[in-house]
């Protein structure tokens, strides 16, 4: 694996081992010292073109976390503001001694451009490109399920996940749909009509457009921020009505099988998708997802950059 | 491919090693068992039985993952993480005995070391193998030795252990030297 571009590059036996080594490095991540010495020497940047707080910091956190130099490069505040190229901006990496660029587009499939491209030789890392993929998104959530509820199993077969809102315009969603039903999960999509992709038949889970008929039989529920800013037309009356249908609140939630976990991606938009005490109360594990997502991303670095490809395992007595 | 050290050796390297060890630290109160995985927490896991036989109380014993400290990462294809267990009383002022099982560039101790640095400050490092081939790269020697072995280069030293590969054995497998 040279790259992490979409979920659909990687196997479940790669989801599964990226899994089991964030698992070891969370460990780490609890121990007194939390810095490895894993990636010294190498140069990792966060090419930002678009806002971010938690996919950006927890990046930088992991990189630091195994030692590599990170450079931050966000779209305000650099060349890219002044219209330079995705072509341009990358050559300057490559010429910099990029080992690897977390990418972060506005637009769906910049993270492949860059990747195919022979403008970098460093591995590309997809964090959100467009409302395409958000893989190591995903990968978190389904680190953050199998903590929860696997019981000691590698997988999620069996489990029950339900992922609420907006799912036209989230990257989560998808990366999460192909990723957890890989793991052997079942989802089930609840949305409103207008807020579904076309040709989402396709996708590997349920469709439902009634959220309490879904809530009482679902291990986990993934609940989505409502994209307003991707939002150029009216696909809900209003925001009362959006909530009344499909928020969680707290009959919702006492509605829940007991064990169940509530997730949310961040930000959040309080008072929409989810109401202030569903957010905060003991079944709410948003605040772990953030930490998981540390981890997740430690596994990630890791796997992509301390290993030479072409060179296989063979040494017994190293 | 030839038989360097069946079962009943092995049972028996390990348990001479169990009496070194407390006979240099005078008993088992200050000890630290840490075996390197795979083979090595195997190894200290024996040790640490063979150490309660002999002494009669429990001794402190856990696993190193040194992978994350490995000067070849670069060179080989990304590996797996094992787990790192401290026990209880974690590895400030004890006295800490490696176990692994072959002894042969030194790399992994030192990587050993490094890792161990991370977690606190040992009074002592001590080192156990079940077998030693030579051809150090680094200033590194082991405390305890089950058995020396002389090898080429060439050869390689397979360590089979019942609990993980079905069979006891060590072999030595490649040209003859």
């Amino acid at each position: 694996m040279k790259h992490l571009l979409s979920i659909n590059d990687i196997s479940k036996v790669d989801a599964i081992s990226i899994l089991d080594t964030a698992q070891e490095l969370a460990r780490v991540s609890d121990g007194p010292m939390k810095k490895l010495p894993t990636l010294r020497g190498r140069t990792i940047v966060n090419l930002f073109a678009e806002d971010s707080t938690r996919t950006r910091i927890s990046f930088e956190a992991a990189a630091k976390r195994l030692s590599a130099d990170v450079i931050n490069f966000s779209s305000k505040g650099s060349s890219i503001s002044k219209g330079e190229s995705l072509k341009d901006t990358a050559q300057t990496l490559q010429a910099m001694g990029a080992d690897a660029v977390i990418i972060r587009h506005s637009a769906s499939g910049a993270a492949q451009r860059l990747a195919d491209s022979k403008w970098m030789s460093g591995s590309v890392i997809n964090a959100g490109d467009g409302t395409h993929e958000h893989p190591s998104q995903a990968l978190l959530d389904a680190f953050t399920i199998r903590k929860h509820l696997s019981k000691g199993a590698t997988d999620l077969t069996g489990l029950r996940v339900a992922i609420v809102g907006d799912v036209l315009h989230s990257r989560v969603a998808r990366s999460n749909v192909l990723l957890l039903s890989k793991l052997g999960a079942q989802v089930v999509l609840v949305a409103p009509p207008t807020l579904l992709p076309l040709g989402i038949e396709s996708w590997p889970c349920q469709i439902s457009y009634d959220l309490d008929e879904v809530i009482s039989n679902v291990d986990a529920i993934m609940m989505l921020r409502i994209q307003i800013e991707r939002m150029s037309e009216m696909y809900f009356p209003n925001a009362r009505e959006y909530s009344r249908y499909f928020g969680l609140n707290s009959d919702r939630i006492r509605a829940m099988k007991p064990e169940a976990i509530v997730m949310h991606p961040g930000p959040m938009n309080r008072g929409l998708e989810i109401t202030a005490d569903a957010a905060d109360g003991a079944r709410s594990v948003i605040v772990e997802q953030v930490t998981n997502g540390v981890s997740i991303r430690m596994a990630i670095l890791y796997l992509l950059l301390s290993g030479n490809q072409e060179i296989t395992e063979n040494g017994v007595n190293s | 491919m030839s038989l360097a050290l069946p079962a009943p050796d092995i049972a028996r390297a390990l348990i001479r090693i169990s009496h070194e060890i407390l006979e240099r630290n005078s008993g088992s109160a200050n000890i630290t068992l840490l075996g390197i995985p795979t083979r090595g927490a195997h190894l200290a896991k024996r040790i640490a039985f063979a150490i309660e036989a002999i002494e009669g109380t429990s001794v402190q014993m856990g696993t190193l993952d040194i992978t994350l400290h490995r000067d070849d990462l670069r060179m080989r294809a990304p590996r797996a993480l094992m787990p790192t267990v401290i026990p209880s009383l974690g590895v400030e002022g004890r006295d800490v005995v490696l176990v692994d099982d072959v002894l042969f560039s030194g790399r992994t101790i030192r990587a050993a070391l490094d890792a161990l640095g991370e977690i606190g400050r040992p009074k002592s490092v001590q080192l156990a193998v079940l077998v030693d081939r030579g051809h150090r790269q680094l200033p590194i020697r082991a405390d305890f030795v089950g058995k020396n072995l002389p090898t080429s280069i060439e050869q390689s030293v397979v360590v089979h252990l019942r609990e993980l590969d079905g069979a006891e054995e060590v072999l030595i497998e490649g040209p003859a030297s």
